[in-house]
């Protein structure tokens, strides 16, 4: 059992008085920045990155992770209590959760949320522990192929299983890897598509777009709607906890049936959003009471939950193991471990054991420290939302205006960020996914390295990624992903061919 | 914004056909780039132009298919982008904001932190000239000991800060 000794050595790194109180102010900081609105996961952890330069590695993604999951149980709250979803992946809860609280039940509501965050994230972990050395050991015989092929499934898997149109996925992707191969090119050394500005040397950095798309943009959309507050408030007594508690044993085929869907897509980059819909689908159709779905069913808070925790979680799985991350809050991560010089990837499981078992001890205290956190300071983050959106959003803006420029210290940098914002905000209305033109930024560099060694081997031919059976079967899931909305298009259409026919 | 819109806002179709326009404008400088630094094979491997012109490519391909579909169904309905009074809404943010980015330039960051919020509460939120200047004051003094002093960050700095000497 090498997986419990090294973990019980990461417990002994996570475990020091330091790295517990940046665990705990990672876990606020995450709450604060999972509640409010124009921050979340993502870019609350880019605009934080250049804070923890100065820090050591371990403390800094220690922190930068817990933030993570404070912002996973922060959207519960504002979806709950207020029927705004913080997060995209907790739309799924306010179904069932924001009635509740409407019925009086908020506590139950959110007790009931963030236990099933807790056993999502947790199980999540297990996975991570036993299933992360084994993929690492896997992965040290990929070559550039193998790497490529991986980089190829991420992408294709995107559109495959988004639900907007394929022609928007591809091209907010492409927008995305245009944009990774502005400046240097490091194999040539030649610059491409500077057109002679020098603020275009260095690139772009997805830190920038990140902090515009997701922070600016959604400040933007936020705006549009007027937002003006309007929610219940809550009290979470140790009674109604432990009563929620006794209650949810009986959910547990719901938890175990999240978990495993939330677990696949998050590994699988599906992403956390689409594994807390298909959680809530199917519990209520395996419900023995589904017309209660949608008018407060504490079952359909618990499925989007598990499923949502247990995805965000997973996704760090490819992240570390294959420098792959599922998710852009996890790609911000990965960001965050090549700025402090640790390249993820199998070799980071050999090299760097303190800084990986660290990283996973924490995420099992992070989770414990989250939940008690969050179930007894409900009160205070419910009181946050009732500051007025007129002091918030400029203080938001503040917050981005500065987090970007911290990044490079460029004036530059500040001006894209909003220039991002807008087409953050023209993007989200127009369902361009902004997912994959963040992953694309992140992973451009190295999927055209990859795929150019890849081409290299094999003289520029593509059968190099059918050359044995291990690329070759991940290439052919990339392609059978890629052609998935083919084959909904074609079934739709034959339907309704057949509809026409019987109609005539 | 056009005598072809409706009454109520602005119709998807015209933003739609522009974000695709401007993609694929974009996705030519690309393959035209790729074009200049060559898209073929060196002596040492492929060249600079050889990843990128395929992604120039494939965001043509989808950007142009987004902008032809949207073409196509020009006349047909199109659903409602966004109401005058969202546009509306959504200008007070982007102006002030565009403003704050160009003041920063000036001003430095504390300065122009200050204006943007205490010009927010005052006009959106109808707070008093106490409350809205010592929020706005009190912000950026705090994010200045958090940064300059804490984690000795620096921010961009007007002629204010020079003056004080800080």
């Amino acid at each position: 059992m090498e997986e419990i000794n090294n973990l019980m050595h990461g417990f002994a790194v996570a475990l020091t008085a330091k790295n517990m109180l940046f665990m705990l102010v990672g876990i606020t900081l995450g709450v604060l920045i999972g509640v409010l609105p124009g921050l979340g996961g993502a870019n609350g952890i880019a605009i934080l990155l250049p804070l923890t330069f100065s820090m050591d590695p371990t403390s800094a993604i220690i922190m930068l992770s817990c933030i993570y999951w404070g912002a996973l149980f922060g959207g519960a709250i504002t979806s709950i209590l207020f029927n705004i979803p913080g997060e995209p992946w907790s739309v799924a809860t306010t179904f069932d959760g924001y009635p509740m609280a409407q019925q009086g039940k908020a506590a139950q509501a959110l007790t009931a949320a963030f236990t099933s965050s807790f056993v999502g994230a947790l199980i999540a972990v297990i996975v991570i522990t036993f299933l992360a050395p084994l993929l690492a050991k896997f992965a040290l015989k990929f070559g550039p192929a193998e790497f490529f092929s991986v980089y190829l499934l991420t992408f294709c898997s995107f559109v495959g299983m988004s639900k907007e149109p394929a022609a928007k996925v591809i091209a907010a992707m492409m927008l995305g890897f245009a944009l990774a191969c502005v400046g240097l090119d490091n194999v040539t050394g030649q610059l491409r598509m500077t057109f002679g500005s020098t603020e275009l040397l260095k690139g772009f950095d997805f830190l920038i777009a990140v902090i515009g798309l997701f922070g600016i943009g959604e400040i933007l959309l936020t705006m549009e709607e007027g937002l003006a507050f309007k929610g219940k408030s809550a009290k979470i007594s140790p009674r109604v906890v432990l009563e929620t508690w006794a209650g949810l044993w009986r959910y547990w085929k719901t938890f175990v049936r999240s978990t495993a869907i939330g677990c696949w897509m998050g590994i699988t980059p599906g992403g956390a959003t689409p594994a807390s819909f298909m959680s809530y689908g199917v519990a209520q159709r395996m419900s023995k009471n589904p017309q209660g779905f949608g008018k407060g069913e504490i079952e359909g808070v618990v499925a989007p939950e598990t499923a949502a925790h247990a995805a965000g979680t997973s996704a760090l799985l490819p992240m570390l193991t294959l420098g792959v991350p599922g998710s852009p809050t996890a790609a911000v991560l990965l960001g965050g471990l090549l700025i402090w010089g640790l390249q993820p990837g199998p070799m980071l499981f050999v090299e760097q054991k303190d800084f990986v078992w660290g990283l996973i001890a924490s995420m099992y205290l992070g989770n414990i420290v989250g939940l008690i956190v969050v179930l007894t300071t409900v009160p205070w983050w419910a009181a946050i939302l009732r500051i007025p959106f007129s002091i918030i959003a400029p203080v938001i803006i503040v917050v981005c205006a500065i987090g970007a420029y911290t990044v490079n210290n460029s004036m530059f940098d500040v001006v894209m960020m909003l220039v991002f914002g807008v087409f953050g905000y023209l993007f989200k209305k127009l369902k361009y996914p902004l997912a994959p033109l963040v992953l694309a930024l992140v992973l451009g560099k190295g999927a055209e390295s990859s795929f150019r060694q890849a081409m290299l081997l094999s003289e520029g031919s593509l059968s190099i990624f059918w050359s044995n059976a291990l690329v070759g079967s991940i290439a052919t899931l990339a392609v059978v992903l890629l052609l998935w909305p083919v084959w909904g298009a074609m079934k739709a259409w034959a339907k309704a061919r057949e509809h026409r026919a019987s109609a005539a | 914004m056009n005598s072809e819109s409706s009454d109520r806002g602005v119709a998807t179709r015209w933003p739609e056909v522009a974000v695709a326009a401007f993609l694929l404008a974009l996705a030519c400088l690309v393959i035209a780039d790729s074009l200049r630094v060559g898209i073929g094979w060196a002596d040492d491997g492929p060249r600079s132009g050889y990843f990128p012109f395929y992604i120039g490519l494939m965001l043509a391909g989808s950007s142009g298919w987004v902008l032809v579909k949207a073409l196509v169904s020009w006349h047909k309905a199109s659903p409602v982008f966004a109401e005058r009074e969202q546009l509306a809404l959504v200008l007070a943010m982007l102006v002030p904001m565009t403003v704050y980015v160009g003041a920063i330039w000036v001003l430095g960051i504390y300065l122009a932190s200050f204006a943007l919020i205490g010009y927010f509460m005052r006009r959106h939120g109808k707070f008093g000239w106490a409350l809205s200047g010592a929020v706005a004051a009190g912000v950026p003094l705090a994010f200045f000991l958090v940064f300059e002093r804490w984690f000795l960050v620096p921010l961009p700095k007007g002629p204010l800060e020079n003056l004080l000497g800080l």
